[in-house]
């Protein structure tokens, strides 16, 4: 098993580099470039605008530039001036010495927005995810258990609207309601805020944290626990209809043993895949929840550096999500075996 | 009625097992009576979709949605096997009635250890510590032929081949030492080697402890090794019952007579092995009269009217032999041609 780790932790290097490659053209054959931001500008020159190109890099080829944001050039020699003479060495370490380089946007370095983002992301999103745990799971087992049942009609009913409901326009309308539409009784302010992490000058207050969290949270929950939910229906569905599960009820066993300990270990198992695919979220963060809450986490950020064309923001984003996934994958694969011992890496 | 003994481990009477599905309700059982004997072994024989396995899961109240068991008296003992609470059915099950399967494979859980799936009979029915279950979950395994079983205890269903699946199955059925086994197509899965090992080891055990035995089959040459007593199912209904070699000997109903001929004989050359015509018929949509009538030669060359009108009872013709046929009973405007 370690070794099996070790082998796919080295794949993994290969394949994130593949990868740098495709996003990096990706991103450079997008319409516009970084300089048309600026070029809105009346106070930009055509000579100013030469100037940035050739502070940003962006006047070289783009395999040039690609092998700049990875591997640096402070061991090229530049032309920083454009007199067609080499005068200087670079400064730039590249992202495989941990240097993202400088958003195009504010000038300072990527990686350190990024790491400032990261944990407001991870709150919001890793919440998220717990609680449609809490949710789904139980949900999921009982609407199987008692296929058919008015539990079960209602709740595969309501998870096929909570899929079929667009996220955005659910986030709309609970601004609608919570903030814009109910008051607190009490304050005759609006029942719950309509965006931000925390009131400002109220930032330990833990219940100001928590009615902050409640609507975005509750947005990501709906489509989320649907999903699961009905996934886990369906897994459930097929194990209790096994010939063991049978064998167990023949055996003796209660109903309930029968379902925990025989049915629920096997249905659980595809139901890692499932979290595995959507762990990166809690990194890579929900675009439309932040940009609809104001949260500042990385979902925002990364919706920011697309529009405004901040391309090494962009491309640190990226990557840090290629990470995750790349990472997720490996998780599940080990998880699964931990879980079936019909599967075995050697 | 057959009757055999007076001393009936097991007594069916009527039993009728219906399914509700959205083509309409599909007769699986339809009125099945037998009863089985302290120690006996009792084949229950007929093709594919006859009704044997409904039969089974209804004893062991195993029937699940659509499948609902409407009528009948399934007396086990003193009781009433449909009329028990379920804490008190799972009690019986795995204890004092316990059932094997037609995959072995696939009937256990191949996400938990053969040996924790063994205890797990004690720890429902007995009163053991860890270190006990775990003892007597290994002798089990010795008992039923499992070469080194302290390993194979720690093995998973997957790691076993069919033939050492199905002796685990076997194993935990026999934990308990039952007083019935019911064994659903038990060698059907495995090759016919191991199949004779299977059979010969369910045989031994029943000998040793004195446990009876349902055993389910469509295979006529399993029965003829095994039975003691023979009850041959066709469409939900039995419509033979007789000791082993009588049925062999002097099968009387046409569908039995059918399928002894149609079992292929070592060593004769057949340019086509018998067969019995036309198909099974649909239980949804049961022929009037006696449910084999359609494909029924003998009614034809009798000429017989009454089959299509009227089922007839399973009736016993001759002592210990009994037959649901209208070519061996009288009725108002009917003459048996046949004497058995």
């Amino acid at each position: 098993m370690g070794q099996y780790i070790v082998r796919r932790l080295l794949q993994a290097i290969p394949m994130l580099l593949l990868v740098s490659i495709l996003l990096f053209a990706l991103v450079n054959v997008a319409p516009g470039g970084p300089l048309s931001q600026f070029s809105r500008s009346r106070r930009m020159t055509a000579e100013r605008a030469e100037s940035l190109k050739r502070q940003f890099g962006l006047d070289k080829p783009l395999t040039v530039q690609y092998i700049v944001w990875l591997a640096g050039n402070d061991w090229m020699a530049i032309d920083t001036d454009g007199n067609g003479i080499t005068d200087s060495y670079g400064t730039r370490k590249g992202v495989l010495r941990g240097d993202f380089g400088f958003s195009y946007q504010n000038r300072e370095p990527v990686l350190p927005q990024i790491m400032d983002r990261l944990p407001n992301t991870v709150y919001l999103m890793g919440l998220t995810l717990i609680v449609v745990a809490i949710i789904a799971i139980p949900i999921g087992i009982i609407s199987a258990v008692k296929q058919y049942s008015a539990f079960d009609i209602t709740v595969t009913t309501l998870s096929f609207m909570g899929q079929a409901i667009p996220e955005f326009w659910l986030g709309l309308i609970l601004i609608l309601i919570f903030y814009v539409g109910l008051d607190n009784p009490v304050t005759g302010k609006s029942l719950l805020p309509g965006g931000g992490m925390y009131t400002i000058g109220a930032e330990f207050s833990l219940i100001d944290r928590i009615r902050h969290l409640i609507l975005p949270v509750s947005m990501g929950v709906v489509g989320w626990v649907a999903w699961w939910s009905r996934f886990l229906r369906s897994s459930m569905l097929e194990v209790i209809n096994q010939d063991y599960i049978r064998t167990a009820r023949a055996k003796g066993q209660n109903e309930r043993k029968v379902l925990y300990r025989h049915a629920l270990k096997n249905a659980l198992i595809p139901l890692v895949t499932m979290i595995m695919i959507d762990f990166p979220y809690v990194f890579t963060g929900a675009i439309v929840v932040e940009q609809l809450f104001s949260w500042p986490g990385m979902g925002r950020m990364y919706y920011d550096a697309a529009t405004s064309r901040d391309y090494p923001m962009l491309m640190g984003v990226l990557i840090l999500g290629s990470m995750v996934i790349i990472l997720s994958n490996l998780m599940a694969d080990i998880i699964y075996a931990y879980l079936d011992p019909r599967v075995r890496y050697d | 009625m057959t009757e055999h003994s007076d001393q009936f481990l097991l007594k069916i009477r009527g039993l009728k097992t219906y399914f509700y599905t959205e083509d309409g309700v599909v007769k699986a059982v339809d009125g099945v009576d037998f009863n089985v004997n302290r120690g006996e072994i009792l084949g229950l024989v007929g093709e594919s979709g006859c009704g044997k396995s409904v039969t089974a899961l209804s004893i062991m109240q195993l029937i699940r949605k659509p499948g609902k068991i409407v009528e009948g008296k399934i007396s086990f003992g003193s009781v009433n096997l449909r009329e028990l609470p379920l804490e008190d059915i799972q009690e019986i099950r795995g204890n004092r009635i316990s059932m094997i399967f037609q995959q072995p494979q696939t009937s256990l859980n191949p996400v938990i250890t053969v040996g924790d799936q063994l205890a797990e009979v004690f720890e429902i029915h007995a009163d053991l510590n860890n270190e006990e279950m775990r003892e007597k979950s290994v002798e089990l395994l010795r008992t039923v032929g499992i070469a080194d079983p302290e390993q194979k205890a720690l093995a998973y269903p997957h790691e076993m081949s069919g033939g050492q699946a199905q002796r685990v199955m076997i194993a935990m059925g026999l934990a308990m030492r039952p007083e019935l086994l019911i064994a659903d197509e038990p060698t059907t899965a495995l090759d016919v080697t191991i199949q004779a090992q299977i059979l010969d080891l369910m045989r031994d055990l029943r000998n040793e402890l004195g446990t009876a035995v349902i055993l389910i089959t469509h295979d006529l040459g399993v029965i003829a090794e095994m039975a003691d007593w023979v009850a041959v199912m066709y469409a939900g209904q039995i419509v033979e019952q007789a000791g082993v070699v009588p049925l062999f000997d002097k099968p009387l109903h046409p569908y039995t007579r059918g399928l002894i001929n149609s079992i292929p004989v070592l060593g004769e050359t057949k340019h086509r092995l018998a067969d019995i015509d036309g198909v099974v018929p649909n239980l949804v949509d049961l022929p009037k009269g006696c449910n084999f009538a359609p494909r029924c030669k003998a009614r034809k060359k009798y000429g017989l009217s009454i089959c299509e009108e009227i089922n007839p009872d399973l009736k016993e013709i001759m002592p210990n032999h009994s037959v649901r046929c209208w070519l061996y009973q009288d009725a108002e405007d009917h003459k048996a041609p046949l004497k058995p």
